[in-house]
């Protein structure tokens, strides 16, 4: 039996490494540090996040706080978001542009106040850091909150598990956030995640987290969830992972990310990639990222081609996987635009051998954020 | 009949001139949940060293390689059509395919069972 290796550069280790470990955490090397792939297994995780509520540590991802004159306006010149309207406290998915309109990173970005508390992948963290000091006026700073660890506990039980240790976060709506104090130590909580399910996202000082994650696993309805699980319950979101479904060959457009995008900012421009990304909005874009679903049982994965009836390449599979919900084959990958309709059957190829495969709208399980007033 | 590892984690049971080939529970633990399996026709032949199943776990793929040259006699649908079956019982219930042994002389620089389970030990 043939597996591939992983390779041993020196890795950090999270505040909670040794929390990870004493819970049976199978530790791999992801984004620069060690970190738990699984505990009980992925399948199990997986299904117990979609009908409890599921404890991830990603403190491996970047905060960062930034801070100086006319933050918003300076932002917009770097993504697509609508900062200057942004309302306190209410979180916003953005992207990094490259000045080719390519992505260096997605992630959430908070106003507080006249600040911006940021949330970056853990790969890209530091250079993105580094692309936004040298392309941000020097009187906005970058502040790296290096000290504080983060949480997410996800699903459709997590605001009962926490609403007994944090009260008052059960009156937070889906992307909405605040300060919130949990014996003396200050928490930043949101109502956002990366699984598709109702959840939050906990900020806490790194030397409080295992505290905060002790308190939440007392809870027998929460149980510490791997990064395999947060791969699979993302990819059945239908929500993409930097790295694989966008990089810096994808822009918004074509990653299907046009929510992204307001009125505003695509009448007036003026943000990195501008001249390409409204072209492709007004024109469509050469590609698209779409959702597949695969005929028999074997998972198809990143890498594998996409092809058309006779055998054309017509893009590649970026996520693929096993679906723990759907029990199926489910992956997501870039198509010339004009396969990219729904229904549309296509072949998929890897290591030689082709699936029957036909464009899926996303997500493959249906989200159920907490939507306030949607009741 | 005896059994054998390799260091690619398959285990063999030979009884006669017929094998048994199946991954250990060190490989199923290591892989995780399994949620596919492939298995050979009957009539295959294959040679030492080649990959003759396939097992795929929701974190990866693996192929399963012949530890023994001979001729395919049976895959085991079982575990192709119920893959956690790997997971539940991996030297059991699990095997993957039997075999005619073409060259018995290939089983020598196989590990018995306890020199598997101490070599294991050292990884």
């Amino acid at each position: 039996m043939s597996q591939d290796g992983q390779n041993s550069e020196t890795l950090d280790k999270l505040p909670l490494d040794e929390w990870h470990r004493a819970h049976g955490g199978r530790m791999v090397p992801f984004a620069g540090y060690e970190m738990p792939v699984q505990y009980e297994g992925i399948m199990a995780e997986h299904l117990w996040t979609r009908e409890n509520a599921g404890l991830f540590d990603v403190s491996h991802m970047g905060q960062l706080l930034i801070h100086g004159r006319e933050t918003d306006a300076a932002l917009e010149r770097l993504m697509p978001g609508d900062f200057r309207a942004a309302k306190d406290m209410k979180p916003k998915y953005s992207l990094l542009l490259d000045d080719d309109g390519g992505i260096i990173d997605d992630l959430m970005a908070t106003r507080r106040g006249d600040d911006f508390y940021v949330v970056v992948n853990g790969a890209t963290k530091h250079g993105d850091i580094e692309v936004m000091r040298s392309r941000l006026p020097g009187e906005v700073q970058v502040d790296y909150m290096k000290e504080q660890a983060l949480l997410a506990l996800q699903g459709p039980r997590a605001v009962d598990v926490l609403e007994t240790i944090v009260p008052g976060v059960s009156e937070l709506g889906f992307m909405q956030g605040g300060p919130f104090n949990w014996q003396g130590r200050s928490l930043w909580i949101s109502r956002s995640g990366y699984t598709g399910e109702d959840g939050f996202e906990i900020s806490v000082p790194g030397n409080s987290v295992a505290a905060v994650a002790d308190a939440i696993l007392a809870n027998p309805l929460a149980k510490p969830i791997g990064l395999g699980a947060r791969d699979s319950l993302r990819l059945e979101a239908g929500l993409p992972l930097y790295g694989h479904d966008l990089d810096r060959g994808t822009t918004p457009v074509m990653a299907d990310l046009n929510f992204a995008i307001n009125k505003r900012r695509r009448a007036e421009g003026g943000f990195a990639g501008a001249m390409r990304i409204l072209a492709e909005l007004e024109n469509g874009p050469p590609q698209k990222r779409v959702g597949f679903e695969v005929e028999g049982r074997q998972p198809v994965r990143e890498g594998a081609l996409i092809l058309d009836g006779e055998g054309n390449e017509l893009g590649k599979i970026t996520s693929g996987g096993f679906s723990p919900s759907l029990q199926r084959p489910i992956a997501m990958g870039y198509v010339a635009t004009p396969f990219a309709e729904v229904g549309t059957a296509l072949k998929l190829e890897q290591r030689g051998k082709l699936f029957d495969a036909r464009v899926t709208a996303m997500p493959f399980v249906p989200h159920r954020y907490h939507r306030k007033g949607a009741a | 009949m005896s059994l054998y590892f390799t260091k690619e984690h398959e285990w063999i049971r030979v009884e006669g001139d017929t094998a048994t080939v199946g991954i250990s529970d060190h490989a199923q633990e290591a892989l995780g949940d399994i949620v596919f399996a492939e298995v050979p026709d009957a009539g295959r032949t294959v040679a030492k060293g080649q990959e003759a199943a396939v097992v795929e776990s929701v974190k990866a793929a693996s192929d399963v390689y012949a530890p023994v040259s001979g001729e395919v006699i049976e895959g085991n649908q079982a575990v192709a059509e119920d893959p956690a079956l790997v997971n539940s019982d991996p030297e059991g219930a699990g095997w993957f395919f039997r075999l005619k042994l073409a060259n018995p002389s290939e089983l020598e620089g196989l590990m018995d069972e306890a020199a598997y389970r101490e070599w294991l030990k050292t990884l």
